[in-house]
């Protein structure tokens, strides 16, 4: 079983990989979102001071606005907030794609090929899930790269470790997001479908998280959906590792709760793909 | 089925033929009734069905991206070949289907009947005993079908595989099959060889035109042998009789003996095709006319709504 799981991880990612220009594309976008998004908006920008007030008042008045921000960015550079936030997107988008590759593969016949051959469907299953979870790896590591030459301020004990860690929270939110993705996928027929569940899914799965805005200053309503959204725990611990804004404590209390999100729902997206698939 | 034959299943398109095979190679389970392959039940014992059988689907499901070893290779794994013994077999199946040349290529960089050989060589990978072939030859031309129908009768032939294949076209039953079944909206309507099939719509017609007017023939022709019908029409006979071939020697030397000369035979076979429309066209024709019923009924209520 591990070797056909291999085997199909393998075939995944070279559709991945030799299609070079697809992989650019794919990393335009999240670049655009940090690049244009992410720098125009200007945290000290809105609480520029009139040029009118006296001194004191002004020294007083910056100190005050910088204390807001800090309560609730925990950074005064939104560029870098967002950015830790956008890590975890792309791991939502590439995720989404997993799924359209199952509808594709049942489209053109491969996948009936799969279930006719004497394997697992476990092994169709994890195939999809690991191969989603190392391209969501790379992408991220690109971004990066890119990110901290545009101006991603880490924090300053930055070190291999916490590198590791930010592998860590992405491979589990990664796990989690895949799993039910591609447990949808194998129950849907056609592109247009998956395209359009995606879709719906996809905006307020990044929106209702802490991924763009802090939780803070959401309406109560909003912070309590956000609560239950995986997003938000994976760009907590992310933000904690890379640009130090919130102690380690509070990193670990995230991390523990992705834990739990990644077991519970890829054992169920497990369980739902192979009922799909033993019919 | 019997082993080592070739097997047609023939139907119009939507008749059941790749609901048949994704039940036979277990991707469906069968709402009802029961279906064996080499002993082993489709249901309770699918994995090990699954060893045994190969399919290749209707689709070209190789891959673009990979190269055509690759794509074996992938298929070996997936029928837990070891490496050193897969990469042997991929060599063979690759020098049978005639794409040892292509396989370091690109499958993107392949032609239909490329892809389509190679599908069958992957289908071949695991040695199965049994391998469906659905619609083998859909959408390719002349000389690529004849090609692949080539390698179709070989791998009957030396590698003594049972094969399956559906497809709705006569003259590919007719090439490759042993034996075939019609099949019409999911229900086998008639079996038999081509041969079986065709005397079923009684017989092959022989025309004789005589030398002269002989109209009192008809009761001596019926009672040849293997004739079945005796028609006079100005100047010959329409002789309906079982096996046309053995049947004009018969009919000549009992008009020669009556003193009758002839001036010209014909033998006229039923076709395939014509056992296909026998046994599923008239549906096909009905199911037309309820197809534009149901349109005229939308069309009155479109008018309606406006």
């Amino acid at each position: 079983m591990i070797e056909v799981t291999i085997a199909l991880t393998v075939r995944e990612l070279k559709r991945w990989y030799r299609q070079k220009f697809a992989i650019v594309f794919t990393l335009i976008t999240p670049l655009f979102w940090i690049g244009l998004f992410g720098k125009s908006f200007n945290l000290t920008g809105f609480f520029m001071l009139p040029s009118d007030l006296p001194p004191e008042v002004a020294a007083a008045y910056k100190e005050l606005t910088g204390r807001i921000i800090l309560s609730v960015f925990g950074t005064y550079d939104y560029f870098s907030f967002m950015t830790c936030g956008m890590f975890a997107v792309l791991v939502l988008f590439t995720s989404m794609w997993s799924g359209m590759s199952i509808v594709w593969d049942r489209r053109f016949g491969f996948l009936n090929k799969l279930l006719a051959a004497p394997i697992s469907t476990s092994s169709i299953v994890l195939s999809r899930i690991f191969s989603s979870l190392v391209r969501s790896l790379v992408q991220v590591m690109l971004i990066f790269t890119i990110a901290v030459a545009m101006g991603l301020r880490l924090s300053a004990g930055f070190g291999p470790l916490h590198l590791l860690g930010v592998f860590t929270v992405l491979a589990l939110l990664s796990f989690s997001l895949s799993s039910i993705f591609v447990a949808m996928a194998f129950r849907i027929r056609t592109h247009e479908t998956i395209i359009a569940v995606s879709n719906l899914v996809n905006l307020p799965l990044m929106f209702a998280s802490n991924a763009l805005f802090p939780l803070k200053q959401m309406p109560s309503w909003l912070q309590a959906v956000a609560e239950f959204n995986p997003i938000t725990y994976a760009v907590g611990a992310l933000r904690g590792l890379v640009i130090g804004n919130v102690d380690q404590a509070a990193v670990l209390g995230d991390f523990l709760v992705l834990v739990a999100f990644a077991v519970g729902f890829s054992i169920l997206g497990i369980a739902f793909s192979h009922r799909a698939l033993n019919r | 089925m019997n082993s080592g034959e070739i097997f047609g299943f023939l139907g119009p398109n939507g008749a059941g033929k790749t609901t048949t095979i994704s039940m036979l190679t277990t991707i469906l389970k069968p709402t009802e009734g029961k279906a064996e392959i080499n002993g082993l039940d489709v249901v309770k014992e699918s994995s090990k069905v699954r060893g045994i059988i190969g399919l290749v689907p209707q689709e070209l499901t190789v891959d673009d991206e990979l190269t055509g070893m690759e794509n074996i290779m992938l298929q070996a794994t997936l029928y837990h070949i070891p490496v050193e013994l897969a990469k042997k077999r991929a060599a063979e199946v690759l020098d049978l289907i005639g794409l040892m040349d292509a396989a370091k290529r690109y499958v993107k960089t392949y032609s239909g009947g490329m892809r389509k050989r190679l599908e069958l060589a992957s289908g071949l990978i695991h040695k199965p005993k049994v391998l469906f072939l659905d619609e083998p030859t859909l959408g390719l031309d002349v000389q690529t079908r004849a090609a692949i129908w080539e390698y179709i009768r070989r791998l009957s032939r030396e590698q003594n595989i049972t094969i399956f294949l559906t497809t709705h076209y006569m003259e590919e039953a007719e090439v490759l099959c042993d034996r075939l079944a019609i099949i019409d909206r999911g229900k086998i309507v008639v079996g038999g060889s081509p041969g079986e099939l065709k005397d079923m719509l009684g017989g092959d017609i022989i025309e004789v035109t005589l030398k002269g007017e002989h109209e009192k023939l008809k009761d001596g022709l019926m009672g040849l042998p293997s004739v079945k019908d005796v028609m006079y029409k100005g100047g010959g006979y329409r002789i309906k009789v079982i096996r046309g071939e053995e049947a004009i020697p018969v009919i000549l030397e009992h008009l020669s003996s009556l003193g009758v000369e002839v001036q010209r035979v014909s033998l006229t076979k039923p076709t395939l095709d014509q056992v296909f429309l026998e046994y599923t066209g008239r549906r096909l024709r009905d199911e037309e006319s309820t197809h534009e019923e149901v349109y005229m009924k939308a069309a009155a209520l479109r008018r309606l709504r406006m």
